[in-house]
Parts: structure tokens; C-alpha cells; sequence
């Protein structure tokens, strides 16, 4: 049994313990946010937080998470559901095109932004490079970033 | 007022609650149909429909016919149709229409008949009677490709709609109040007639509206009164898609059911199959319900994706032998040479003869001859090919991610012998497609398993699956010779390449001013699947066409703009579009050693598109750092999405030019992920800035495709301006290893 934390509810999970997180998320919990996109840590659309470091929930297993704290995009909200800064960037910016990277774009980024309040050019091309999105959106997400990063969202 | 011919029929209604519904078909034979050409997948017959629904309550939804894959369509389609209605766009929302004749008939479209305004013709009830099972006779004919969703649907039908339900709304209050219909004003949902000080919610007067007969002809508006077409409004999915709700195909659930989950792995080598599998440790593995030899391809199905994937790859397939077993590209490579050496100058099929481009070559003053490969490209869309099916009863209901939601009914359908009524398509986003998603083998393939398990399951594709089992973008090989007089003009172009699969003309080059052209189809067998990619053709057209006029102009000594903008004098748009981007890039002006720019210049998709790619070579290797892009489209309806289109093309493209390439080992494709099949990421993706000329606001081009073909030949033609190095062969990465 595997206890853990998901955007902070407590869960109590009764799975192999080497399943990844990303399909414990997906299939036991039925939070779709997190997306599945290569199996091998290599495009970031699985990116979730664990204890507010980002990890690939698709190569992360779910034993790894026991007695820790997960979040995820559908956690990204405030709890009243007021946006992330990052969020309304996203908005501002029109970022998205199909969308489907996005939930791991934005779990990087918050990352980065918690860590590196003011992030250069370069931090925001490392930090986000493990994130594949193939709809080309990168310039607006840079673009995002520097606003959320800013202050000037809203 | 633009005045339009009949080419849609319009059919109107009240629902009960007292919605206005207003609906357009575009049906076979009607002056639309020739676009049909321009959908690329597009078989059987297209008919486009779009409808509007006003509720009391005054709210406006826009039903359309396309699905959204980021390309934005459901936004600009429901602008379009709102601008026509002079509707509120607060109070507009999308939604897709329903892909199956059987659920919309006796559900959700009982209202949308049975209601309808019976002074109807009766030559117009098989449209508005049944539209949807119309659609669902004709077939195959929900499609969202070839950047055509504005041009065709929008233009067709989501205006024709609105400004249908705007008159019929007029008229309803014209009739109430007793004034004439052109005193009134409609404006953001909101009848006014001024003398009066009377006024009234569209909502207020819907159940009206229906009474009033169906203009056929509404006139619609000129581009000097549109008021949201043209605006770069928000897009509407968007804010779904920042919070993780947006459902995509892999999302999907069936309702009251618990789900197990399918892996799948087929033959390697085309057209093999599965001739026996040892099952004996997969099926000792936790969570593993079923193993299947479905005989194309072996499924794993268990409680959960992960152990399915898993087991799989316990499983040991053997696979029969086919004739493909002992190719590689190599091999491929020398077929594809031999088909142009046996067509020579002259021979294979002919697609452009102007004048005589062997005989003006022999006597050219200065000769340039050169040969230009390119490898098979996977699309490699985010979101992983997946379908969830469900059969029982003798029906199948699928729920998926398609860019042809018909086209896959119909597919389930003759897979599992039932019919087309039997099987219930459901749409849901798509996570990227960029042409994947036309083909519907994976929702038979779902289906199949569902029908051998008898309860619901959805498969998903690992990213190795989808790598290796896609239709590709064809390897393809173009020769050309070109002449020069002693000035340095062109006087002849001799072209033959081995791969046609459309769109028409995309090898064309009748813009540039040369006079003896010849333009050859030499076929060659490609051994893997053909699949349409962003830009089908042009993907590899506008590579070898834009890079051979850079030759020609480097060959006469000339800068590579103005040698281009020379020949453009008969193609006033195209000059416009080439001398805007160069203008925007600053062409001519000074850059530090090892910098290069290339310029490229492509219509597709009614599009014509000029990038400006500069690269910088960094460690030995090219490095793209920005590109500006100009496009002429006729009009943009949504210049921020059109925008994004461009850039998303741009990217696209770039990963294309720089890293696509899959290769052929032993019949199979040797990549699998993204470790062995790179894709641009954010520290290689070049700053891109876009800008428009709205050319001509009558014909529309496409958004969705056209920044694409121009991007690799700017890309090599900058290497060469960087560097004096000639790439001629794609992806550039394999030139600098």
C-alpha cells in the first residue's frame, strides 16, 4: 500500500509499487492532465512535481512518491481556483495550439519560476528544453514565462 | 454586398426551448466541390455543413464540422459565423458537430427535423431534412486537412449561416414592431429599431425567426463591415487547455464502464504478418487478462497500460518473410536513381512542357545540374496514437482523436462487418496530427480488440509503435538541370523526381519567368506506408525547387533575392510577398563572419509564404537563430492564429529539415523515440517573426500548412550564404556529423 499525496488529498494506493506515477494518476486517480507522450523521460509532457521538484512521472515509479506530496497541472490552480501567474501568461500569450504538451510545459515552467524568480534567456532554455511540443508554440512560451516572471499577466 | 451563387442549401428550425437553428449543406456538385481537391485525404465525397444554434437565453453556438487539432478552426469558424449574425462574441461558443448519423437523427437532431420550417421546397428536403443522415450516407466526408477548414466550411457555410440567421431574425422583428425590415439595426446579438426606441435580444425573437422563410441568398458582408473577421479574438479552446481539462482521444472514458488496456506491436516490415508468439512469461505477469495474435499484429490486454506494455514486450513475435526483408535505404536510394537514369531527360510522365527545356539547355551559355534527396519523415504528433472501442450487440462505439471521424466509422465498420449505422464515432481533441490522424487503421485496430474481447478497452500506441507504424511523408529523389543565358537569366528548367502524391503542383515553378520548362513524374515503389504530412508534397517540393533556384542564382553571380524578385515581374503577389519579408529581415545588410542568410518563396494551400532563415554555425554545426516570415493568404480572418500557424509551421519545419529521418534497415524503420528521432527543442527554436498582406480578401488560403515548405531551403540556402557549403541532401544534421 502506498500512501501519498495528490494535490494535497491524501491517497491511500493499493498498486504494484514500480508502476509509474503517470498511469497511477491517469488510470487509478482518473486525472487526465498529466499526458503520456514517450515512455522515457525524453518529451516532458508527463511532468508532475514531487515534494516541488519536477520529475517525468512516465519513468518515476509510484513507490518513489510514498510519504511524499505529488502535484499536478490539475494542482497548478490556486485552491479557489485562481490561475497560476503562469497560467494566465499562457492565456495572454495564446500559447497553446493542440494542447497536449501543455500541462507538462506549464508543471516546468512553474518550476523554474518557483526556483529562478527571474529567469535569463538561458535559464529558460535549459529549464524547459526537456519539453518537446510539436506544434512549435516554444517563442510564446518564452514569451510567457518573461511575463509571468514579470508580474505584468494581469 | 458580396452577392454569392447557390452554393449551399439552407435549411432553418426551432428547437424546443425556442432556439433558432439555422443550418448550411454544401452537397456534391456544388461549385464548392472543386476545393475538394485541395483536402488532402479527402476520398468519397465532401460535403460541408455548419449550423447555429440561438438559444432564448440569447446565446449563440456555433456548430462545425471540423475537428480542432491547435490549428484554431473552431474559433475562426464560429467568428466568421458570428460576424455574419452580428452576434455578441461573449456570447458565442463552439461545438463539434457529432460525427454519427444515428446519434444525431433520433437525438440530438429530432429537434434540429422535426421543427423545420415546412414551407421548405421540396426539391431542398433531402438537405435540411437530414443533413446529418446525409452525411452519414454519403460516408467518408468529415474531413479536416489540407489548411482548408476557413477557406471551404467558413467561407461556404459558417457565413452563409450567420447572416441567414441574422436576416430571418430582422425579419421577425420587422414583423413584431411592424416597421420595415431595413430600418432595423442588428448589432452584438441586439435588434434595434431606432425611430421606434424599440429593441429586443436575438434570444427574444428566435422562436420568431423560425417562422420566417429561409433566405437563400443572404448577402453577406464586404470586407470594409466586418467587424470580428479580420480581429485577432482569443482563441476559445485555450483556457481548457492550461488547467488540464481539455479531453483528448487518450482521455477518453465510456461512460458506466471500467476500462482495461491494450498494448500493441505490429510486424516491422510492411506487409508481414504475425506468424506465432510465445506467450509463456507474458501471460504470468501481473494484470495480464488476454494475448491475441490478431495476425497483423499481437495485443496485450490487462488492467492497466503499463502492464500491458510490459507484457508486451515479453511477448516473441515471429514474423513471416516478405520481399521487403532485405531493404535498406541504401537500396531504396538506388531504386529511386535508377527510376530518373531509365527517364533521362525526357521520359517518365510529364506534368509541365513549356517550350524546349533539353534543346535550350544544350545551347546555354552556362550549365547547373544537381540532385536533391530527402528521407521518409514520421509526424510524430504528441499525443500517441490511441483508440478506445467498445462492441457489444452488434455495435461498436468508438471514442478517438481523427482528423475523419466518417472515413473511421466507415473503415469499423467493413473491419467488423457491420454497418456504418452500427458504429458510433466519438471525437475528441486531437494532440497534434499534422496528417497522422487522416488514416483510420488504429480505430480498426481498437475495434478489432474490442471485438474479440467483448468489453471496453482503450489501446495506446507506445511512442515506438507510433514511430514505426506510421504513414510517412515519402523519401523522394528530384533531378534537375537548369540553363542560363550569358546574363545570367534562366532559359530552361529540366525536372524529374520519383514521388507524387499531391497536392497539384507542387513541383510548379510557372511564377518565376522561364521559358522552356520540363516538369517529370519518374515513379519509384517506396516500400513504406504514404501518409499525408503537413504540406504533403511541398514538405519536399519547395526543399528542392527553392534550392535549386538559389543554385541558378549563385551559379549567374546574383544575390539570391533579387534574382528571384527578377523573375517575379508576371507575379505581382508573389514579388510583394518576397520583397516584404526581405524588407522585414533586413536583407543586404552586413553580417558577422560565419552568419548566413537564405531566402525561400512557396505557394501552397493558396498560401504564398517568403521566409528569411538566419544561421550562425556554432561548434561546426548550423544553428537557426531567427526567421521572419511573410505571408499573403488573400485575407486573414484571425491574424493571431494565423500567426501561430505560421510559426507552428515554421517549427515544424525546422525539426524536419534539421533532424527527420527515418531510415530503412532490413525492410524496418530503424528509429523508435525521440533519443533517435529528434525534435526541435526550445534551445534550438529560432525567434520567429510574422507579418501579412492581405492580398485579396475574395480567395482565401489555407493557414494550417504553407509556413512549412519554404523553411528547409531558407534554412540550406543560409548555410550555403554562411558556410559556401551546398546542402542537397536532408536532414541538414546527417551534413555535419
Amino acid at each position: 500500500m502506498i500512501q501519498t499525496t495528490v494535490n494535497g488529498k491524501p491517497q491511500k494506493l493499493d498498486v504494484d509499487p514500480a508502476t509509474p506515477i503517470l498511469w497511477v494518476l491517469r488510470e487509478q486517480l482518473g486525472m487526465t492532465g498529466t499526458k503520456f507522450g514517450c515512455g522515457v523521460a525524453q518529451c516532458g509532457a508527463c511532468t508532475a512535481h514531487l515534494d516541488g521538484q519536477p520529475i517525468r512521472s512516465c519513468s518515476t515509479p509510484i513507490s518513489e512518491a510514498d510519504g511524499r506530496q505529488i502535484t499536478t497541472i490539475e494542482g497548478l490552480a490556486g485552491p479557489e481556483g485562481a490561475l497560476h501567474p503562469l497560467q494566465q501568461a499562457w492565456i495572454d500569450a495564446q500559447v497553446p495550439q493542440c494542447g497536449y504538451c501543455q500541462s507538462g510545459q506549464l508543471m516546468s515552467a512553474a518550476a523554474l519560476l518557483r526556483d529562478t524568480p527571474k529567469p535569463s534567456d538561458e535559464q529558460i532554455d535549459a529549464a524547459m528544453s526537456g519539453n518537446i511540443c510539436r506544434c512549435g508554440t516554444y517563442e510564446r512560451i518564452r514569451k510567457a514565462i518573461k511575463a509571468a516572471a514579470s508580474g505584468t499577466e494581469r | 454586398m458580396n452577392k454569392w451563387s447557390r452554393r449551399g442549401f439552407i435549411g432553418a428550425g426551432v428547437l424546443t426551448g425556442g432556439a433558432l437553428v439555422v443550418g448550411v449543406a454544401i452537397r456534391p456538385g456544388n461549385a464548392v466541390d472543386k476545393l475538394r481537391g485541395s483536402v488532402a485525404g479527402g476520398e468519397g465525397e465532401q460535403l460541408v455543413n455548419a449550423w447555429v444554434k440561438i438559444d432564448r437565453d440569447n446565446t449563440v453556438t456555433a456548430i462545425v464540422p471540423h475537428c480542432e487539432m491547435g490549428q484554431g478552426a473552431h474559433t475562426t469558424l464560429a467568428q466568421m459565423l458570428a460576424d455574419e449574425l452580428d452576434a455578441d462574441w461573449a456570447k458565442v461558443s463552439v461545438m463539434q458537430a457529432p460525427a454519427d448519423g444515428n446519434y444525431v437523427v433520433p437525438d440530438a437532431a429530432r429537434d434540429f427535423v422535426a421543427a423545420w420550417s415546412l414551407d421548405a421546397p421540396k426539391w431542398l428536403e433531402p438537405t435540411y431534412n437530414g443533413l446529418f443522415t446525409q452525411i452519414s450516407k454519403l460516408g467518408d466526408v468529415l474531413v479536416t486537412g489540407g489548411s482548408s477548414s476557413v477557406r471551404t466550411t467558413g467561407q461556404h457555410t459558417m457565413r452563409l449561416a450567420g447572416a441567414a440567421a441574422r436576416q430571418m431574425l430582422v425579419a421577425a422583428a420587422a414583423a413584431r414592431w411592424n416597421v420595415p425590415a431595413g430600418e432595423i439595426v442588428a448589432e452584438n446579438s441586439t435588434l434595434l429599431h431606432k425611430a421606434s426606441n424599440k429593441r429586443g435580444t436575438y434570444g427574444e425573437f428566435a422562436e420568431a425567426a423560425s417562422q420566417e422563410s429561409m433566405p437563400q441568398t443572404p448577402p453577406l458582408k464586404d470586407v470594409s463591415q466586418y467587424k470580428l473577421m479580420g480581429k485577432g479574438l482569443q482563441r476559445l479552446d485555450i483556457p481548457a487547455k492550461v488547467n488540464g481539462e481539455a479531453l483528448f482521444g487518450i482521455d477518453a472514458q465510456v461512460p458506466g464502464q471500467k476500462l482495461k488496456y491494450v498494448a500493441v506491436k505490429a510486424p516491422s516490415v510492411p506487409g508481414a504478418k504475425v506468424e506465432a508468439i510465445n506467450t509463456a512469461t507474458a501471460k504470468t505477469m501481473p494484470g495480464v487478462r488476454e494475448i491475441l495474435n490478431m495476425g497483423d499484429f499481437v495485443a496485450v490486454v490487462a488492467d492497466g497500460y503499463w502492464q500491458a506494455q510490459m507484457a508486451l514486450n515479453m511477448v516473441e513475435p515471429r514474423y513471416s518473410r516478405t520481399e521487403g526483408d532485405a531493404l535498406d535505404s541504401a537500396k531504396l536510394s538506388a531504386r529511386f536513381a535508377k527510376a530518373l537514369d531509365d527517364a533521362g531527360d525526357t521520359g517518365g510522365t510529364s506534368l509541365a512542357n513549356e517550350g524546349d527545356a533539353p534543346g535550350a539547355f544544350a545551347g546555354a551559355a552556362k550549365k547547373v545540374v544537381a540532385e536533391y534527396k530527402v528521407p521518409f519523415v514520421a509526424h510524430a504528433a504528441m499525443e500517441p496514437i490511441n483508440c478506445t472501442a467498445w462492441v457489444h450487440d452488434g455495435k461498436c462505439e468508438i471514442w478517438t482523436s481523427t482528423q475523419v471521424p466518417l472515413m473511421a466509422r466507415s473503415a469499423v465498420a467493413k473491419a467488423l462487418e457491420i454497418s456504418n449505422d452500427d458504429v458510433t464515432v466519438n471525437q475528441l481533441y486531437l494532440g497534434g496530427a499534422f496528417g497522422r490522424r487522416l488514416e483510420s487503421d488504429y480505430p480498426v485496430q481498437a475495434a478489432r480488440v474490442a471485438k474479440a474481447t467483448g468489453y471496453p478497452i482503450k489501446m495506446i500506441w507506445s511512442r515506438e509503435e507510433d514511430t514505426r507504424q506510421d504513414f510517412y511523408r515519402p523519401a523522394d529523389t528530384s533531378r534537375f538541370s537548369g540553363g542560363l543565358d550569358s546574363s545570367g537569366k534562366p532559359v530552361s528548367w529540366n525536372n524529374a523526381f520519383t514521388q507524387l502524391n499531391g497536392p497539384d503542383g507542387s513541383w510548379d515553378v510557372a511564377h518565376y519567368d522561364i521559358p522552356n520548362r520540363s516538369i517529370r513524374h519518374a515513379p519509384a515503389d517506396m516500400h513504406l506506408r504514404f501518409g499525408s504530412l503537413r504540406s504533403v508534397d511541398h514538405s519536399q517540393q519547395g526543399f528542392f525547387v527553392e534550392s535549386f533556384i538559389d543554385e541558378l542564382a549563385h551559379a549567374a553571380g546574383q544575390d539570391p533575392f533579387e534574382y528571384r524578385r527578377a523573375l517575379l515581374r508576371k507575379s505581382p503577389r508573389h514579388k510583394a510577398v518576397l520583397e516584404k519579408v526581405a524588407q522585414m529581415a533586413g536583407w543586404g545588410t552586413p553580417l558577422p563572419e560565419g552568419t548566413g542568410r537564405g531566402i525561400a518563396l512557396v505557394k501552397s494551400f493558396g498560401t504564398i509564404v517568403a521566409e528569411v532563415a538566419e544561421v550562425t554555425l556554432q561548434d561546426g554545426k548550423p544553428r537557426v537563430t531567427k526567421v521572419w516570415c511573410c505571408a499573403d493568404a488573400g485575407y486573414v480572418m484571425n491574424p493571431d492564429g494565423f500567426a501561430a500557424q505560421m510559426e507552428g509551421g515554421i517549427i515544424y519545419g525546422l525539426t524536419t529539415a534539421l533532424y527527420s529521418g527515418i531510415t530503412l534497415k532490413d525492410g524496418s524503420v530503424e528509429q523508435s523515440n525521440f533519443h533517435d528521432y529528434q525534435m526541435v527543442r526550445m534551445e534550438d527554436a529560432p525567434a520567429v517573426m510574422v507579418d501579412v498582406i492581405n492580398g485579396d480578401s475574395k480567395v482565401l488560403g489555407g493557414a494550417g500548412e504553407p509556413s512549412l515548405p519554404p523553411l528547409a531551403p531558407a534554412v540550406t540556402n543560409a548555410i550555403y550564404a554562411a558556410t559556401g557549403k551546398r546542402i542537397r541532401e536532408l536532414p541538414i544534421a546527417k551534413n555535419f556529423t
